[in-house]
Formats: structure tokens, sequence, C-alpha cells
């Protein structure tokens, strides 16, 4: 029988969650990296043990660690974690060097602020390649690498793209979202907050904005700007890599062409702000959405955690309750917070800023708590694992 | 010549370099021994703490990181700034800090 294994970042450490295919049992290992915010890990399609992980501090800026068991032991990439100096390491794996004229972009005040590195939100494992893998970056960059995390190029062609106009959202300037095609890795997606979404169709070279149909009015001057959008997550079926759907700052929208038109499809959802958004592993046409009170009141409506799903890929909707606190509840949840697992009855898994990650082992009808008390969930991500 | 001084890390350093006990013996092989020599020492023996302390390119000095010599704050000084005798000789540890910050 298949298992799954759950990768949680959260703002104090890493955890590990593990059960088999029921998914009724669960066992947690962690903290790993105690103490160190783990904005995201993330496993290889090609190598399920071998994991990525994003470390990083306030005060120490980011560390970059690479696991090639499973997550049972953890390095620093270029092994320089190790004192030993008979492989003497090259101490750049967290070395994240903007290409080029760095440049500006809009800051808070509307003025232009240089870029700055500042940390990794996201990594994206090759789905061909275990060694290459891509980092989303705060500020909003998107770099590569293809020796499993040793060093790190920036794809400059993306800040290239209108990057003078992209300005931070609340939580900073960051690119917390990649897609690859799994027709054709050369065309990439990604998700800036605040910029919106682009598109690449040769490998990082050059981009296009993939913004038409998004609307923010009470965001931008232009609320049909061709960028500048505070885009929150992007999520597609493997199978229909053109039909992808988005959670906006406000708003839920498809589009069926790569991301050249979107449409709303917020349909019946009591409030249409949120985070996360994701696509059920069997049917593309089946999403999920947190719906959130407001961008000024991060919990949920009515202190009452619903997920609620689409089966008609956006424009109905329906609430699942079944397992979650309906009253007092005043968590939020993260856009890198939920995942899908590839069983035969597809489970879902989010986590909150409340501590709890919760699991659906039957597509979202019924949800329990398979970790109370962990420090806030930046990120969940799951992987379905043969015996 | 060899120069060996002490060095303390902050906790989450110390881990990341996977250094055990709370000081190390850095052989700073350089004298004058300076703020910057003992840096450049530091992350050549410990390359996991490249970018941690200080910038990969640039060598600024994390805002949260301070260093401490002899009850002096050496973190605004140049990277040329002599350190005091008795952190040459072993007397005086130097000090690298996470600054307070938060509650």
């Amino acid at each position: 029988m298949s298992h799954v294994r759950v990768l949680v970042g959260t703002k104090k450490g890493a955890f590990i969650l593990t059960s088999d295919g029921q998914r009724k049992e669960w066992k947690i290992e962690g903290p790993l990296f105690a103490g160190w915010e783990i904005y995201h890990l993330k496993g290889s399609p090609v190598n399920p043990d071998r994991l990525y992980a994003s470390q990083s501090s306030g005060w120490f800026g980011q560390v970059v660690q690479r696991s090639d068991d499973g997550g049972r032991t953890w390095a620093t990439p270029d092994g320089s974690a190790l004192p030993a100096m008979d492989a003497p390491p090259t101490g750049r794996c967290n070395r994240f060097l903007y290409q080029g004229e760095v440049g500006t972009h809009k800051w808070y005040d509307g003025t232009q602020h240089p870029w700055e590195f500042k940390r990794v939100w996201h990594f994206e494992p090759s789905l061909t390649d275990a060694d290459t893998v891509y980092a989303g970056v705060e500020d909003a960059g998107l770099f590569k690498s293809t020796d499993g995390g040793v060093s790190w190029q920036e794809l400059p062609g993306l800040r290239a793209t209108k990057g003078a106009l992209w300005q931070p959202g609340a939580g900073g300037m960051c690119l917390h979202t990649i897609l690859l095609d799994p027709r054709d890795e050369r065309r990439i997606f990604v998700a800036i907050s605040a910029a919106g979404a682009f598109r690449t169709d040769d490998g990082g070279a050059t981009w296009k904005p993939i913004n038409r149909g998004l609307k923010s009015p009470y965001e931008l001057p232009d609320p049909d700007a061709e960028v500048g959008h505070c885009v929150h997550r992007i999520a597609r079926h493997a199978s229909r890599p053109d039909t992808l759907f988005m959670q906006k700052h406000w708003d839920v929208l498809r589009s069926d062409n790569a991301g050249d038109d979107w449409r709303e499809v917020s349909g019946n959802l009591p409030t249409d702000f949120g985070f996360p958004i994701d696509v059920h592993a069997h049917e593309p046409e089946t999403i999920y959405v947190v719906p959130i009170t407001s961008d000024s009141l991060h919990y949920p409506p009515e202190g009452k955690l619903r997920v609620y799903r689409s089966r008609t890929g956006g424009g109905e909707w329906e609430p699942l309750a079944r397992g979650l606190p309906q009253q007092d509840c005043y968590v939020n949840v993260l856009r890198d917070a939920m995942a899908v697992d590839a069983l035969d009855e597809c489970g879902v898994y989010f986590g909150t800023t409340g501590g709890q990650v919760y699991a659906s082992p039957d597509g979202g009808d019924s949800w329990q708590a398979i970790a109370r008390d962990l420090p806030a969930v930046y990120s969940v991500e799951v992987q379905t694992l043969p015996s | 010549m060899s120069i060996i001084i002490r060095v303390v890390l902050p906790y989450h350093l110390r881990n990341l370099a996977r250094v055990v006990g709370d000081e190390l013996p850095l052989d700073v092989a350089e004298s004058p021994v300076t703020l910057g020599a003992v840096l450049d020492a530091l992350e050549t023996r410990y390359p996991a703490l490249r970018g941690t302390i200080r910038d990969h390119d640039s060598l600024k000095r994390r805002p949260f990181v301070r260093f401490y010599a002899c009850k002096e704050d050496l973190s605004h000084e140049p990277p040329d700034t002599l350190l005091p005798e008795a952190i040459v000789d072993g007397a005086e540890p130097f000090l690298i800090v996470g600054a307070m910050a938060g509650g």
C-alpha cells in the first residue's frame, strides 16, 4: 500500500508527518532546523527522497538545506555544514545574486527601491531531473540550480518584464508560485505579490505578463493594469497544463489558455479573499480554496474554518466543514499551506497560522487535525510514496 | 605565523557550522589580527557561515549581527580595525552575537 509524507514548514522549524494509505494514524518528526523559519520544503518528483528546504532567519539570512534520504539527514547542498576540510566546500549554496543591472522596483510609498535578496519562499524541483530545482525569492526573482542546489543562477529576463512597476505586498515582494509544464519544462508559470502572473515559453529567457482579466480596483490606480496585481496563488492539474486556477488578493479566477485570459469564478463563495488554491489529484475540475474574511481581517468568516470545494472548476462552491472548528476560529491559511496527495481517494491537507495541520482522506468531505500545536504553518507539501 | 583566537558564535550558527561547545579556536594565520581577517578566517574554516554573518558579495554585516570584544561593540567598525591584544593572545573571546530584537 502507498503511504504519504507531509512536509510542513513553520515559523520555528520543519516537521515531517507520515502515515499509511489510510491516513488515520500519523507520526510527527521534528522540529528540524529548530528555531529557524522554514518557508518551504519540497521533494523531487524524480527522486522523492531528494528534499529541498528553505531555512531562513531575520538574524542570519538564508540557508539552503537538502536531504537525499527522505528527510532523515540534511546538509547544505555543497556539504559546507561539515567542518571536515578534505573536500573543501564552496559556501555558495545560499548565494542568490541578481544578474546584471539590479535596478529598482516600486516601494510601499510609491518611490523606487533597489532589489535586495531576502529569502527563498518556494522551491520547485524539476519534473525530469532531480538535480534541477527552481527557487522563487524575495525580492521577487526566479533562480535555477542544475547541481542539486549547490549554486544558483538567476533567470533575469523575468525582472526585465516591467519589474520597475512591481511592488511589495504586505508580506514582502515575493515570488511564491512556480508551475512547470509537464509537456515542456521550458514553459514555466510564476506568480508574484504584488506583480501578478508571468509565463515563459523558452526556459526563462523571455517572459510575458499574463494578467488580462484580473481586476484590482482597490489596489491599483488602473484596475486592469498589465502588472501590479496581488496574485496569491496559482494551481493547475497536470493533465490540463493550460487550465490555471488563481486565488488573487480578492477574486478566484480561471484561465483556459495558459494565462492569456482570465475570468472570475468566485461564484457563491462567502468571500473571495484568500490565499491557497489547489486542484484535486484525479478530477481536474475539482478545486479547493479557504475563504478568508477580508484583506483587513485575515481569519475565516464568522470564526468558522471552512474549505470550499467546486466540482465545476469554479462558479459553484460547497462548504466543507466536517471535522473543522466551527466556532471561535481566527487562524489564517497561508498561500503555500495547502496540498493534495495522489492516492486513489485524493487526500487534501492544509496548515494554519495557529499551528494545526488538517487532513482529509476523502477529498474534503471530512477532516481531522493531524498536528495541533505546531508553530505557525507557512507551507504544506505532500508526497505520495510507494511502500 | 599561526594565531589562534577564541570565537563565540550564537546558538543557531554553532548548529549550522556543527561546532561543538560554546566557543571555537580559530586560526587567523595573519598579523595584524583585524576584524575582517577574523571573519575571513571564520568563513574559510566554516563555509556554511558565508552569507549568515555578512553579505556574500558586499561583505556588509547583516543588520542583526553584532561583534563584541573586551566589552566593546565593534559592530560598526571597519574591517581593518585591529582587535584588542586580549583577543589576539586568547585571554578573551571574540563574540559574534545575534542582536536583541523582538520581545
